[in-house]
């Protein structure tokens, strides 16, 4: 048997010396397309961060893919979308250019570009549908088409597991729906999927399993719950741009 | 130009340009990170360097490239781990490395002209030694960051990305600082430490200008470092003007001119509606801004 994709087993995650997790743990087999749910500040992110080895795991253990985080290098096997693009960028960077680090973790360091890099950078550019604004410069691209950008550059490594943290946080609908679209392709060819989510709005019917992070724990580890409140209203439009003051209301109930 | 059959004034212009060409290749990766005046702390901390090098009797450039490299690492490993007080700990080792640079130098036997010759660069002192010492460690920084570019853009472009890459940040972020120690060090003897950000920093803003992507800013920066190099070298030959300063400032009215130029490029395109319909900016926008 396979081992499982992601395991987080009694994990406890916290910021200098705070627990924002405390004995936490998840599984994510392959196929699966989990979404972590909760409201802003429960911990969700850190969660995901945690089994990437972005925030540092106090007590208990990850492993991905059936190895121990530390000892991990198969990274070509993850893709990794931040929930934005960082904006630490000073300098100019073309489209083309930030898919193309996707291709790092494939090709190491030192090797240049190939023509297969290429052809991955312009496939996954394809599957976002911006292989119209390659060359532009990101900066010049809406959020939404940031978004795709990034999950562009995720796919171009060829990754078995991909990793979201809120992809579709103040996203336009548009974007949405070419995102969902990616997404269901990743998971149509085998892969593997774990997300971060305020709200799933078009994702919804991709989610296999929803897990709730509540007060450092998992509250809730199944099915997909159903919205309550003013999110469940058919017109509600799931668009409003990510804030994090913004006071939780979905998963609240739970 | 007649001057330049002087042999150190061919001397002070190739020095200059692989000065030129080098620095912005590493600068560039500092504006990104915006860390653009993270040269002119190492500068003040190669001065240290000079100091003690002059004190203890030995070459004040190879001096100068280990303390500067000591005081870069000083500076990245404050950056990677350090939180609120990074802030202060990078001033006082900037101002730690001038005043130590300063009374080092006094301690020792030099003339006060030789601190003015570190400060402000002294190019047409350049000796053979220092142009070979200079060519070394600039053909060593250029293929280095030519190289590693890709690796290097995305470390400094989204480090946390390039860590889940697999990357190995720590060590790039090392080269970038140690890279950034040489710079210093070779471009002292051309500009002088108080002007050696400008060498690394202003060809890239010059170029971001006019660019749209990463690579062509880096080429385009890299051109402009040149020229800048070569005009200056050669107005402070026939205007017998200072070559460190005249460089900069050939390099800082080359920024001008494109900004200027660029802005009335696009004046005229918006006026005559071709400007390629830029997409309407969403509430992204505001997260770049205050970035």
């Amino acid at each position: 048997m396979t081992p499982p994709v992601i395991e987080i087993a009694h994990a406890t995650v916290g910021y200098d010396g705070r627990p924002v997790l405390r004995d936490v743990s998840l599984t994510v087999t392959a196929g699966e397309v989990v979404a972590v749910l909760g409201a802003n500040g429960s911990g969700k992110s850190t969660l995901v961060r945690a089994a990437l080895g972005l925030v540092p795991v106090g007590a208990g253990s990850v492993a991905l893919f059936g190895t121990p985080r530390r000892r991990f290098r198969q990274w070509h096997r993850i893709g990794y979308v931040p929930q934005r693009l960082g904006a630490g960028s000073g300098v100019p960077a073309t489209v083309r250019e930030v898919v193309a680090s996707g291709r790092l973790a494939r090709r190491g360091v030192l090797r240049p570009a190939g023509r297969a890099d290429r052809e991955a950078v312009a496939a996954a550019l394809d599957t976002v549908g911006l292989a119209d604004r390659a060359g532009d410069p990101v900066s010049t691209l809406s959020g939404g088409q940031q978004q795709r950008t990034l999950i562009a550059r995720a796919l171009a490594g060829g990754p078995e597991l991909l990793v979201l943290d809120e992809p579709t946080a103040g996203v336009d609908a548009a974007s949405q729906e070419a995102f969902a679209g990616a997404l269901r392709s990743f998971r149509d060819g085998g892969g593997t999927v774990l997300l971060v989510a305020h709200e799933l709005g078009p994702l919804r019917p991709l989610i296999s399993r929803a897990v709730v992070v509540h007060q450092g724990g998992i509250a809730h580890d199944g099915a997909v719950p159903e919205p309550a409140g003013h999110h469940a209203d058919p017109d509600h439009e799931h668009v409003h741009p990510h804030c994090d003051e913004e006071p939780a209301r979905l998963w609240t109930g739970i | 130009m007649d001057l330049f059959q002087y042999d150190f004034m061919l001397r002070a212009l190739v020095g200059a340009l692989i000065i030129g060409l080098a620095a912005p290749a590493l600068g560039i990766y500092l504006v990104q990170r915006r860390l653009a005046l993270i040269g002119d702390g190492i500068g003040h901390v190669a001065l240290t360097g000079v100091g003690a090098g002059l004190l203890l009797n030995r070459s004040p450039v190879l001096v100068a490239v280990i303390a500067a490299t000591l005081g870069a690492i000083v500076i990245e490993l404050v950056r990677a781990y350090g939180r609120t007080s990074g802030d202060l700990a990078l001033a006082l080792l900037f101002y730690g490395g001038i005043a130590g640079g300063v009374v080092l130098v006094g301690l020792s036997d030099a003339s006060s002209g030789a601190l003015n010759a570190y400060l402000f660069g002294s190019l047409t002192t350049t000796s053979q030694g220092d142009l070979v010492t200079i060519g070394v460690l600039g053909a060593a920084l250029l293929v280095t960051m030519l190289v590693l570019r890709p690796a290097l853009f995305a470390v400094c472009h989204d480090e946390e990305y390039a860590r889940v890459s697999g990357l190995p940040v720590r060590a790039l972020n090392l080269i970038i600082a140690v890279g950034t120690a040489i710079t210093v060090t070779i471009a002292m003897r051309a500009v002088g430490v108080l002007l050696i950000s400008a060498l690394m920093v202003v060809p890239v803003a010059t170029a971001q200008q006019v660019t749209r992507g990463f690579r062509s800013t880096m080429a385009a920066a890299m051109a402009l470092g040149l020229f800048a190099a070569g005009a200056g070298v050669w107005v402070a030959a026939t205007a017998d003007t200072a070559p460190g300063a005249s460089v900069v400032l050939v390099a800082i009215g080359s920024f001008l001119l494109v900004a200027l130029g660029a802005a009335g490029v696009r004046a005229l395109r918006r006026r005559s509606g071709s400007d390629r319909a830029a997409p309407p900016v969403e509430p992204a926008e505001h997260e770049v801004l205050l970035g």
